[in-house]
Protein backbone atom coordinates (compact mmCIF):
# COMPACT_ATOMS: atom_id res chain seq x y z
CA UNK A 1 0.00 0.00 0.00
CA UNK A 2 1.34 3.54 -0.94
CA UNK A 3 1.01 6.40 1.46
CA UNK A 4 1.36 10.47 0.65
CA UNK A 5 2.28 12.53 3.31
CA UNK A 6 1.63 16.00 2.73
CA UNK A 7 3.91 18.72 4.20
CA UNK A 8 2.82 22.46 4.41
CA UNK A 9 5.30 24.96 5.45
CA UNK A 10 4.54 24.60 9.34
CA UNK A 11 3.49 21.24 9.69
CA UNK A 12 5.00 19.69 12.30
CA UNK A 13 3.70 16.18 12.76
CA UNK A 14 4.28 15.03 8.70
CA UNK A 15 7.36 12.72 10.40
CA UNK A 16 5.25 11.34 13.17
CA UNK A 17 3.31 9.43 10.82
CA UNK A 18 6.11 9.13 8.49
CA UNK A 19 7.95 7.15 11.09
CA UNK A 20 4.93 5.57 12.43
CA UNK A 21 3.92 4.19 9.00
CA UNK A 22 7.48 3.58 7.60
CA UNK A 23 9.05 1.83 11.25
CA UNK A 24 5.94 0.83 12.97
CA UNK A 25 3.79 -0.63 10.32
CA UNK A 26 6.74 -1.19 7.58
CA UNK A 27 4.43 0.75 4.77
CA UNK A 28 5.59 2.40 1.75
CA UNK A 29 5.38 6.24 2.60
CA UNK A 30 6.37 9.25 0.56
CA UNK A 31 6.63 12.54 1.82
CA UNK A 32 4.72 15.54 -1.06
CA UNK A 33 5.84 18.80 -1.00
CA UNK A 34 2.85 20.94 -0.46
CA UNK A 35 3.91 23.09 -3.57
CA UNK A 36 4.36 20.30 -5.84
CA UNK A 37 1.73 18.93 -7.86
CA UNK A 38 0.28 15.59 -6.70
CA UNK A 39 1.47 13.06 -9.15
CA UNK A 40 1.92 9.03 -8.40
CA UNK A 41 -0.33 6.69 -7.49
CA UNK A 42 -1.26 6.41 -3.63
CA UNK A 43 -3.92 4.65 -1.76
CA UNK A 44 -3.86 7.24 0.89
CA UNK A 45 -3.21 10.60 1.35
CA UNK A 46 -2.22 12.07 5.22
CA UNK A 47 -2.74 15.49 5.93
CA UNK A 48 -0.55 15.99 9.10
CA UNK A 49 -0.76 17.79 12.15
CA UNK A 50 0.81 21.24 12.67
CA UNK A 51 0.53 24.74 12.28
CA UNK A 52 0.59 25.25 8.69
CA UNK A 53 1.15 28.92 7.14
CA UNK A 54 1.77 29.69 10.87
CA UNK A 55 -2.27 29.22 11.13
CA UNK A 56 -2.29 32.79 10.21
CA UNK A 57 -5.68 34.41 9.43
CA UNK A 58 -8.07 30.90 10.44
CA UNK A 59 -5.83 27.40 10.99
CA UNK A 60 -6.11 25.72 7.71
CA UNK A 61 -7.38 28.43 5.49
CA UNK A 62 -4.32 28.96 3.50
CA UNK A 63 -3.00 25.85 3.24
CA UNK A 64 -6.18 25.14 1.33
CA UNK A 65 -4.97 26.96 -1.01
CA UNK A 66 -1.51 25.09 -1.59
CA UNK A 67 -0.87 23.64 -5.50
CA UNK A 68 -1.03 19.97 -3.97
CA UNK A 69 -4.78 20.71 -2.53
CA UNK A 70 -6.37 20.72 -6.10
CA UNK A 71 -4.75 17.52 -6.64
CA UNK A 72 -5.73 15.93 -2.83
CA UNK A 73 -9.41 17.57 -3.40
CA UNK A 74 -10.07 15.45 -6.79
CA UNK A 75 -8.29 12.26 -5.65
CA UNK A 76 -11.01 12.54 -2.82
CA UNK A 77 -14.05 13.34 -4.91
CA UNK A 78 -12.75 10.57 -7.25
CA UNK A 79 -12.86 8.08 -3.66
CA UNK A 80 -9.28 8.36 -2.27
CA UNK A 81 -8.62 7.86 0.98
CA UNK A 82 -7.80 11.13 2.89
CA UNK A 83 -7.30 11.25 6.53
CA UNK A 84 -6.59 14.43 8.47
CA UNK A 85 -4.96 15.04 11.72
CA UNK A 86 -5.32 17.86 14.15
CA UNK A 87 -4.35 20.86 11.65
CA UNK A 88 -4.90 18.33 9.00
CA UNK A 89 -8.92 18.07 9.61
CA UNK A 90 -8.85 21.93 9.94
CA UNK A 91 -7.47 21.94 6.39
CA UNK A 92 -10.26 19.59 5.53
CA UNK A 93 -12.90 21.58 6.87
CA UNK A 94 -11.27 24.59 5.42
CA UNK A 95 -10.79 22.78 1.76
CA UNK A 96 -14.79 21.72 1.89
CA UNK A 97 -13.79 18.12 1.93
CA UNK A 98 -15.18 17.57 5.94
CA UNK A 99 -18.50 19.52 6.94
CA UNK A 100 -18.68 22.21 10.48
CA UNK A 101 -15.34 24.06 11.01
CA UNK A 102 -12.54 24.19 13.95
CA UNK A 103 -12.70 26.87 16.24
CA UNK A 104 -10.75 28.07 19.52
CA UNK A 105 -10.86 25.47 22.49
CA UNK A 106 -13.88 26.74 24.80
CA UNK A 107 -11.48 27.21 27.61
CA UNK A 108 -8.87 28.97 25.54
CA UNK A 109 -5.67 27.28 26.88
CA UNK A 110 -3.74 24.87 24.53
CA UNK A 111 -4.19 21.64 25.81
CA UNK A 112 -1.95 18.71 25.29
CA UNK A 113 -2.69 15.34 27.39
CA UNK A 114 -4.00 12.12 26.38
CA UNK A 115 -8.16 11.60 26.22
CA UNK A 116 -10.09 8.73 25.70
CA UNK A 117 -12.02 8.27 22.48
CA UNK A 118 -15.00 5.94 21.86
CA UNK A 119 -15.51 4.10 18.72
CA UNK A 120 -19.18 5.50 17.29
CA UNK A 121 -19.13 3.65 13.84
CA UNK A 122 -17.01 0.82 12.24
CA UNK A 123 -18.42 0.76 8.54
CA UNK A 124 -15.40 3.06 7.67
CA UNK A 125 -12.35 2.47 5.98
CA UNK A 126 -10.50 4.09 9.10
CA UNK A 127 -12.17 2.28 11.83
CA UNK A 128 -12.93 -1.49 9.98
CA UNK A 129 -10.94 -3.31 12.49
CA UNK A 130 -12.49 -1.22 15.51
CA UNK A 131 -15.43 -2.19 17.34
CA UNK A 132 -18.52 -0.16 17.93
CA UNK A 133 -17.73 1.65 21.59
CA UNK A 134 -13.97 0.66 22.31
CA UNK A 135 -12.27 2.97 23.74
CA UNK A 136 -9.17 4.59 22.56
CA UNK A 137 -6.01 6.37 24.55
CA UNK A 138 -4.80 8.99 22.10
CA UNK A 139 -2.99 12.21 23.10
CA UNK A 140 -4.54 15.48 21.59
CA UNK A 141 -2.28 18.87 21.32
CA UNK A 142 -4.26 22.11 20.13
CA UNK A 143 -5.46 25.46 21.04
CA UNK A 144 -8.14 25.49 17.78
CA UNK A 145 -9.72 21.93 17.99
CA UNK A 146 -13.38 22.45 19.21
CA UNK A 147 -15.69 21.78 16.43
CA UNK A 148 -18.11 23.65 15.40
CA UNK A 149 -21.18 23.31 12.60
CA UNK A 150 -25.19 24.26 12.58
CA UNK A 151 -27.83 22.56 13.67
CA UNK A 152 -28.69 20.99 10.41
CA UNK A 153 -25.43 19.81 9.75
CA UNK A 154 -24.73 18.40 13.54
CA UNK A 155 -28.32 16.69 12.64
CA UNK A 156 -27.08 15.55 9.41
CA UNK A 157 -24.13 14.55 10.40
CA UNK A 158 -25.37 12.21 13.10
CA UNK A 159 -28.17 10.97 11.07
CA UNK A 160 -25.39 9.61 8.32
CA UNK A 161 -23.51 8.42 11.08
CA UNK A 162 -20.53 10.46 10.13
CA UNK A 163 -19.33 11.08 13.95
CA UNK A 164 -16.93 8.13 13.83
CA UNK A 165 -15.12 9.05 17.35
CA UNK A 166 -16.37 10.95 20.40
CA UNK A 167 -14.40 12.44 23.64
CA UNK A 168 -15.27 10.39 26.97
CA UNK A 169 -14.18 9.12 30.22
CA UNK A 170 -11.75 6.14 31.17
CA UNK A 171 -15.58 4.49 31.20
CA UNK A 172 -16.66 5.62 27.82
CA UNK A 173 -19.25 8.04 29.22
CA UNK A 174 -19.30 12.04 27.30
CA UNK A 175 -19.55 14.07 30.07
CA UNK A 176 -18.06 18.10 29.65
CA UNK A 177 -14.88 17.00 31.87
CA UNK A 178 -13.74 14.70 29.66
CA UNK A 179 -14.27 17.17 26.30
CA UNK A 180 -11.13 18.59 26.41
CA UNK A 181 -11.93 21.73 23.66
CA UNK A 182 -15.76 22.05 24.52
CA UNK A 183 -16.52 20.55 20.35
CA UNK A 184 -20.14 20.59 19.89
CA UNK A 185 -21.48 16.79 20.58
CA UNK A 186 -18.41 15.77 21.96
CA UNK A 187 -17.05 15.24 18.73
CA UNK A 188 -13.49 14.19 18.32
CA UNK A 189 -13.69 12.91 14.81
CA UNK A 190 -15.98 12.46 11.63
CA UNK A 191 -15.81 11.34 7.85
CA UNK A 192 -17.51 13.05 4.96
CA UNK A 193 -21.15 11.07 3.37
CA UNK A 194 -18.74 9.01 0.53
CA UNK A 195 -17.02 7.55 3.73
CA UNK A 196 -13.34 8.06 2.27
CA UNK A 197 -12.44 11.28 4.00
CA UNK A 198 -11.78 11.11 7.85
CA UNK A 199 -10.39 14.14 10.01
CA UNK A 200 -10.03 13.81 13.40
CA UNK A 201 -8.44 16.16 16.60
CA UNK A 202 -6.36 13.45 18.52
CA UNK A 203 -3.24 12.11 17.02
CA UNK A 204 -3.27 8.73 16.26
CA UNK A 205 0.43 8.41 15.09
CA UNK A 206 1.53 9.59 18.69
CA UNK A 207 -0.25 6.80 19.90
CA UNK A 208 2.22 3.61 17.87
CA UNK A 209 3.66 2.25 21.00
CA UNK A 210 3.30 1.42 24.10
CA UNK A 211 6.04 3.49 25.26
CA UNK A 212 4.42 6.28 24.09
CA UNK A 213 1.44 5.73 26.42
CA UNK A 214 -0.61 3.69 23.98
CA UNK A 215 -0.72 1.97 20.58
CA UNK A 216 -4.33 2.69 19.87
CA UNK A 217 -3.32 4.57 16.93
CA UNK A 218 -2.35 1.67 14.63
CA UNK A 219 -5.89 0.23 14.95
CA UNK A 220 -6.51 3.56 13.19
CA UNK A 221 -4.14 3.37 10.48
CA UNK A 222 -4.38 -1.10 10.36
CA UNK A 223 -7.49 -0.17 9.73
CA UNK A 224 -6.94 1.94 6.65
CA UNK A 225 -4.23 -0.62 5.22
CA UNK A 226 -6.65 -3.67 5.62
CA UNK A 227 -8.87 -1.17 3.97
CA UNK A 228 -6.59 -0.96 1.32
CA UNK A 229 -5.80 -4.39 1.06
CA UNK A 230 -9.21 -5.11 0.30
CA UNK A 231 -9.17 -2.66 -2.46
CA UNK A 232 -6.40 -3.60 -4.16
CA UNK A 233 -7.09 -7.08 -4.23
CA UNK A 234 -11.07 -5.71 -5.69
CA UNK A 235 -8.88 -3.43 -8.62
CA UNK A 236 -5.91 -1.04 -9.21
CA UNK A 237 -5.51 1.51 -6.47
CA UNK A 238 -6.89 5.25 -7.33
CA UNK A 239 -4.77 7.28 -9.43
CA UNK A 240 -4.09 10.88 -8.16
CA UNK A 241 -3.94 13.47 -10.85
CA UNK B 1 -8.21 52.82 -2.48
CA UNK B 2 -8.52 51.45 0.90
CA UNK B 3 -10.44 48.78 2.14
CA UNK B 4 -11.39 47.72 5.48
CA UNK B 5 -12.76 44.08 6.11
CA UNK B 6 -14.45 43.58 8.71
CA UNK B 7 -15.23 39.81 10.43
CA UNK B 8 -17.35 38.87 13.43
CA UNK B 9 -18.31 35.28 14.27
CA UNK B 10 -21.81 34.22 13.63
CA UNK B 11 -24.25 34.43 16.41
CA UNK B 12 -24.19 31.02 17.96
CA UNK B 13 -20.81 30.50 17.65
CA UNK B 14 -19.07 30.41 20.81
CA UNK B 15 -16.69 32.64 21.42
CA UNK B 16 -14.75 32.53 24.41
CA UNK B 17 -12.25 35.15 24.07
CA UNK B 18 -15.15 36.97 24.19
CA UNK B 19 -16.16 36.19 27.17
CA UNK B 20 -12.84 36.56 29.09
CA UNK B 21 -12.65 39.71 27.94
CA UNK B 22 -16.83 40.46 29.32
CA UNK B 23 -15.40 38.90 32.77
CA UNK B 24 -12.12 40.99 32.74
CA UNK B 25 -14.18 43.95 32.00
CA UNK B 26 -16.35 43.53 34.93
CA UNK B 27 -13.92 43.01 37.03
CA UNK B 28 -12.63 46.13 36.09
CA UNK B 29 -16.06 47.48 37.36
CA UNK B 30 -17.64 48.21 33.76
CA UNK B 31 -20.48 46.50 34.71
CA UNK B 32 -22.64 48.00 32.28
CA UNK B 33 -20.82 45.26 29.49
CA UNK B 34 -23.67 42.74 29.17
CA UNK B 35 -21.26 40.74 25.80
CA UNK B 36 -18.20 41.28 23.88
CA UNK B 37 -17.87 39.48 20.39
CA UNK B 38 -14.62 39.60 19.09
CA UNK B 39 -13.79 39.62 15.52
CA UNK B 40 -11.00 40.71 13.27
CA UNK B 41 -10.31 43.85 10.97
CA UNK B 42 -8.82 43.67 7.99
CA UNK B 43 -6.63 47.36 6.70
CA UNK B 44 -6.41 46.56 2.43
CA UNK B 45 -4.71 48.93 0.01
CA UNK B 46 -6.56 48.17 -3.27
CA UNK B 47 -5.82 49.80 -6.75
CA UNK B 48 -9.04 49.40 -8.04
CA UNK B 49 -10.05 51.53 -11.94
CA UNK B 50 -13.55 51.91 -10.19
CA UNK B 51 -15.68 51.48 -6.97
CA UNK B 52 -17.69 48.82 -8.63
CA UNK B 53 -14.67 47.01 -9.78
CA UNK B 54 -13.06 46.66 -6.05
CA UNK B 55 -16.59 45.99 -4.35
CA UNK B 56 -16.64 42.99 -6.45
CA UNK B 57 -13.14 42.09 -5.91
CA UNK B 58 -13.88 42.18 -2.29
CA UNK B 59 -17.10 40.19 -2.15
CA UNK B 60 -14.79 37.54 -3.81
CA UNK B 61 -11.83 37.82 -1.40
CA UNK B 62 -13.94 37.62 1.54
CA UNK B 63 -15.81 34.43 0.16
CA UNK B 64 -13.15 32.60 -0.95
CA UNK B 65 -10.38 33.47 2.14
CA UNK B 66 -11.02 35.83 4.32
CA UNK B 67 -13.96 35.19 5.89
CA UNK B 68 -14.97 31.14 6.79
CA UNK B 69 -19.07 30.74 5.65
CA UNK B 70 -19.32 28.33 8.14
CA UNK B 71 -18.78 30.50 11.31
CA UNK B 72 -18.38 34.18 10.13
CA UNK B 73 -20.31 37.21 8.62
CA UNK B 74 -18.34 40.10 7.41
CA UNK B 75 -18.94 43.12 6.04
CA UNK B 76 -16.54 45.92 4.18
CA UNK B 77 -16.10 49.69 3.62
CA UNK B 78 -14.49 51.13 0.41
CA UNK B 79 -12.47 54.51 0.62
CA UNK B 80 -11.27 56.57 -1.99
Amino acid sequence: MRWGVIVFPGSCDDHDVYDCLKRDMGQNVKLLWHKDELVGSFDCLVLPGGFSYGDYLRCGAMARFSPIMRGVIAFARDGGLVLGTCNGFQILCEAGLLPGALVRNAGLRFVCQQVWLRTEETDTPFTSQLKKGQLLRMPVKHGEGCYYADTATLERLRKNRQVLLRYVDAKGKTSPAANPNGSLDHIAGICNEGRNVFGLMPHPEDACDRLLGSDDGLKIYGSIAAAAARKGAAGASTRAG
Amino acid sequence: MRLKVFITLKPGVLDPQGQAVTRSLHALGFGEVREVRMGKYLDIELESATRETAQARARSMCDQLLANPVIEDYRFEIEE
